[in-house]
């Protein structure tokens, strides 16, 4: 053990340092809820407001991850990433029709195994047609950004369009499952209920997820992968099957989203996918490209801001949300949590 | 002379030339050609796609960059036009501050967003473009007071523009070839005439060693920032350019129309026409700005009633009729794009210039 | 002695518009260290590059233990008993020394005798098990890098300059470790630009200039002539040191 102690300066060194800066954005997320509770007049509002954002964050999460991994992982950027909601928010919700009778009875236990069984649905399909997205209209133009933003573009407005073809132009209005509506009165805030659970599903896959990725070998592969594809091909791994199983998995993410975004809008349409786009973007670009840990904090903190800013001056919501963005890009170019990638 | 006016980048194949000539003898004589209120809106609005698409062109076709905003620079000239209109003495006067006002808004907006976003990856920049055009998309129906909201704003341009003026009674009888002599047909000519000027501009700087230097960073971005370019300067400086002319040219749609709003000057579909057009024609070449303006244009306004038709054909088929519906028109146009990306990315005059 | 157990035939490679490996023919005999030797920008680091299919050979053939291995995709040649140790080390940062090591066990769990003579190999593992291989100092990420390869038994480890930039202790420390997986039979095939320990470690040697190989033989016949270093790599090895 001679060479050890003599390296070990370097790694402290590097450490303090190291240890402190990707800490820094978590600690954003409390100071935003603290400036909220500083600038909202009543305590109450605040706490209904910030369990609103916290919903609204971690349905952009589920949308959003699979976008940040499939490109950290290949260096692939779908546009098109959207149109997964859509499809999921429509295929859910027919299932959810379908199964009025479950919906409408005022029992817990057949409203969550409605909501399953729809969740599970959308994520089914559109996990399905994810593959064949990868397939025809990402896999011929991988390595050629233009080409993969015009093309996935291109794909978004055709499946749009099929999906007005298949359920009609019209918006479609949807009523959460009863036990699921209203409120629930918490030191004197009320706290929707869908919003709660919400927190919850959004929680519960971010800590699913991020088991996946630190404790199995396949989560080791994507983390790898990301940092450097060509290193793992070169340790026996096929990289190629594994995105294509990231992109499903992601797609399929994004539909279960769609489901739950759908719900709490209580109305889908066929461009809300295209719509939301616009805030994941601004999310796994503030979280860094290809980071799922930046995308969950970017996620909360676009949440909680529109929510506090739409309570206090309503027009400025979306505007907010763009100069958040400056404001993280000005403070660290490649997002808050930069992803290391081999030369 | 011509080849000057041309900034010595001939269209290289004889088809190619000839289509080119036609569509600017049809566009230069359209008023006389084809007289009617609907065919002389056409070329009017394919005066101003050619311009805007040509100004898409420089940033995708040149400088490898896609840009979601494109229309909301369109838009910026021509809510420009629109506000100048309605709150100045109405003159020409309106319309210079309002296309130069609404000209440099997009120009400085571009460099901010390029700012942003081009330092670190130019894919950034498809990104925070299709944020931010979305954010003022939806600022703009918000601020209704301001913009008209959805419904947009109706203004008076100056008389001399309108129908309602008259001129050339005594020399030649109000009348030239059976056509009225009055403000619109001025209106043509101002729009006709702008778009033909700035579209040689541009030609100018694609084929100036600025625009080389474009295509050099578009081919290879690290080894031209290796050889000395400053990148970002480069690309930053096409897209306010871009920006500037794009706002040039809402404020010549905004002229003509004398109407704005968000469908017509801020939509997404127009960016989804925009990227068509310029994938169609050919991106890189700016005379594929004219070919796919042209097609497209005529197409929209023809082709519609074909779906029409054909849908109604097949009525009683499932899902048939509704696939081929006039309003699904944008699912086919998505088919077209992703096609014409992938077999067919040289587009119209690559192709042409490929068959000489 | 039996078939060589790597032959390149004729191997020409592009990258980009540029022609790098114009024809390299060279082998590597079974249980011996090769060395690859040559001047920078000679064609070395694409020579294994192309070996491991992350370029691809425009012409001739890459036989390994008796089948051309030109057009398989890079996982496959892996996993037919190729390690890899490229010349930036490939070493994931974001991961641990740990994981890093797990994740380069294509086939299971780690064998603990393997695990145990690695760490008495580079002694710094064990003590940076559980840190962020991005925190590793040069010397200790190299030997990340080659304890990776060494993980599990391969047939054949292509290694791109394992001694570039680091101490002469550390250089002994990896000599010797590259010695001791030579005697458990694996066949290396080793670039290396540090001349002394090309000389210690290398049974056969072969000399690449521009794109192509201008002599190979064994490693004696070079380390032996002075002229022969002088004429194949310009300079002399000598002042390399």
């Amino acid at each position: 053990m001679s060479a050890a102690p003599e390296h070990a300066p370097t790694m402290a060194r590097a450490n303090l340092a190291e240890r402190i800066a990707p800490w820094l954005p978590m600690l954003l997320v409390p100071l935003v809820m603290l400036t909220g509770l500083i600038l909202i007049p009543s305590g109450s509002s605040w706490l209904t407001l910030t369990v609103s954002g916290l919903a609204m964050g971690m349905m952009i999460f589920i949308m959003a991850s699979g976008m940040t991994l499939v490109f950290g992982l290949m260096d692939v950027i779908n546009f098109g990433h959207g149109v997964f909601i859509s499809v999921g928010a429509f295929v859910g919700v027919s299932v959810l029709l379908m199964l009025a009778g479950m919906t409408a009875a005022p029992s817990l236990f057949l409203n969550l195994l409605a909501m399953l069984l729809a969740i599970i649905a959308a994520a089914l399909a559109t996990g399905a047609l994810g593959w064949a997205f990868e397939r025809v209209i990402v896999k011929p133009v991988y390595g050629a950004h233009l080409k993969q933003i015009l093309v996935t573009m291109g794909g978004l407005i055709v499946v749009e369009q099929l999906i007005i073809v298949l359920w009609g132009p019209e918006e479609i209005y949807i009523l959460r499952p009863e036990a699921l509506k209203g409120a629930v009165t918490f030191a004197g805030a009320a706290l929707e209920k869908y919003r709660l659970v919400a927190v919850a599903v959004g929680l519960a896959l971010f800590l699913t997820m991020r088991f996946v990725l630190r404790r199995t070998k396949i989560g080791l592969i994507v983390r790898a992968g990301v940092e450097n594809g060509e290193m793992v091909e070169a340790l026996g791994y096929r990289l190629r099957l594994v995105f294509i199983g990231v992109f499903v998995a992601g797609s399929a993410l994004a539909g279960l989203g769609g489901v739950m975004w759908g719900l709490y809008q209580e109305v889908i349409t066929a461009h809300m996918g295209q719509q939301m786009m616009i805030l994941i973007f601004i999310v796994v670009i503030i979280g860094g490209l290809g980071s799922v840990e930046g995308c969950f904090i970017g996620a909360l903190l676009v949440g909680l801001l529109q929510n506090y800013v739409a309570f206090l001056e309503p027009k400025a919501a979306l505007i907010s949300n763009i100069g958040l963005m400056v404001a993280i890009l000005m403070w660290r170019p490649q997002g808050m949590i930069p992803v290391v990638k081999a030369k | 002379m011509l080849m000057k006016l041309l900034s010595g980048d001939a269209p290289r194949s004889r088809v190619l030339t000839v289509i080119l000539m036609a569509i600017l003898f049809c566009l230069a004589f359209a008023p006389f050609l084809f007289p009617g209120v609907r065919s002389v809106d056409t070329a009017a609005r394919i005066c101003v796609f050619i311009l805007l698409v040509a100004s898409y062109d420089l940033i995708l076709g040149y400088g490898g960059i896609v840009s979601f905003a494109h229309t909301m620079f369109f838009g910026m000239g021509a809510y420009g036009v629109a506000l100048a209109c309605t709150h100045m003495e109405r003159g020409f006067g309106a319309l210079i501050v309002g296309a130069s006002g609404g000209a440099i808004l997009a120009a400085l907006i571009a460099f901010l967003i390029g700012l942003f976003s081009l330092r670190v990856r130019a894919i950034f920049f498809a990104m925070i473009t299709l944020a931010v055009a979305s954010a003022v998309a939806v600022l703009v129906s918000q601020l209704s007071g301001l913009t008209g909201g959805e419904d947009g704003l109706t203004y008076k341009i100056p008389r001399e523009l309108t129908p309602a003026f008259r001129f050339g009674k005594e020399t030649f009888g109000g009348e030239i070839l059976g056509v009225k002599t009055n403000g619109r047909l001025l209106a043509y000519y101002v729009v006709f005439t702008g778009a033909l000027v700035l579209f040689l501009l541009l030609l100018r700087i694609v084929n100036s060693p600025f625009g080389r230097v474009l295509q050099a960073i578009r081919e290879n971005d690290f080894r031209a920032e290796a050889v000395g370019y400053r990148v970002i300067s480069y690309r930053t400086a096409a897209t306010c350019i871009s920006a500037a002319v794009a706002a040039l040219a809402g404020a010549l749609y905004a002229i003509w129309l004398r109407y704005v709003g968000p469908d017509t000057a801020l939509s997404f579909e127009i960016m989804v026409d925009i990227l068509l057009m310029v994938v169609i024609g050919g991106m890189g070449t700016m005379y594929g700005a004219v070919i796919g303006a042209t097609l497209f244009v005529v197409a929209q306004n023809y082709l519609q009633g074909l779906m029409g038709a054909a849908s109604s054909a097949v009525e009683g088929v499932p899902i048939l009729p509704d696939l081929l519906s006039a309003d699904r028109w944008l699912l086919w146009l998505g088919l077209l794009f992703i096609l014409s990306v992938y077999f067919f990315p040289t587009g119209v005059v690559g192709r042409l210039r490929d068959g000489k | 002695m039996s078939d060589p157990i790597l032959t390149l035939q004729g191997v020409y490679t592009d990258i980009a518009q540029y022609h790098i490996l114009q024809g390299v023919d060279l082998q590597v005999p079974r249980g011996e260290v090769t060395m690859l030797l040559g001047r920078n920008g000679v064609g070395k680091t694409t020579t294994l590059r192309t070996i491991m299919g992350h370029w691809r050979a425009k012409a001739g053939k890459v036989m390994f233990d008796g089948r051309d291995i030109a057009a398989l995709p890079t996982p496959a040649i892996a996993r037919m008993g190729v390690g890899f140790v490229p010349e930036n080390m490939g070493i994931f940062s974001d991961l641990t020394v740990e994981e890093n090591m797990v994740l380069a066990a294509v086939s299971g769990p780690i064998d603990a005798g393997r695990l145990d003579w690695i760490f008495a190999a580079f002694p710094p593992l064990k003590t940076f098990w559980k840190s962020h291989a991005g925190n590793l100092s040069g010397g200790q990420k190299q030997m990340l890098s080659i304890a990776r390869a060494m993980v599990e038994e391969r047939q054949l480890y292509l290694i791109d300059e394992p001694t570039k930039g680091l101490a002469p202790a550390i250089i002994s420390t990896m000599a010797r470790a590259l010695r001791e997986l030579k005697q458990q039979g694996a066949s290396i095939l080793l670039v290396e630009q540090n001349f002394s320990v090309a000389k210690a470690l290398g049974d056969s040697c072969v000399v690449m200039d521009d794109g192509r190989v201008s002599w190979s033989g064994a490693m004696a016949e070079l380390a032996a002539s002075a002229e022969l270093q002088e004429r194949l790599m310009g300079l002399s090895m000598e002042a390399h040191q």
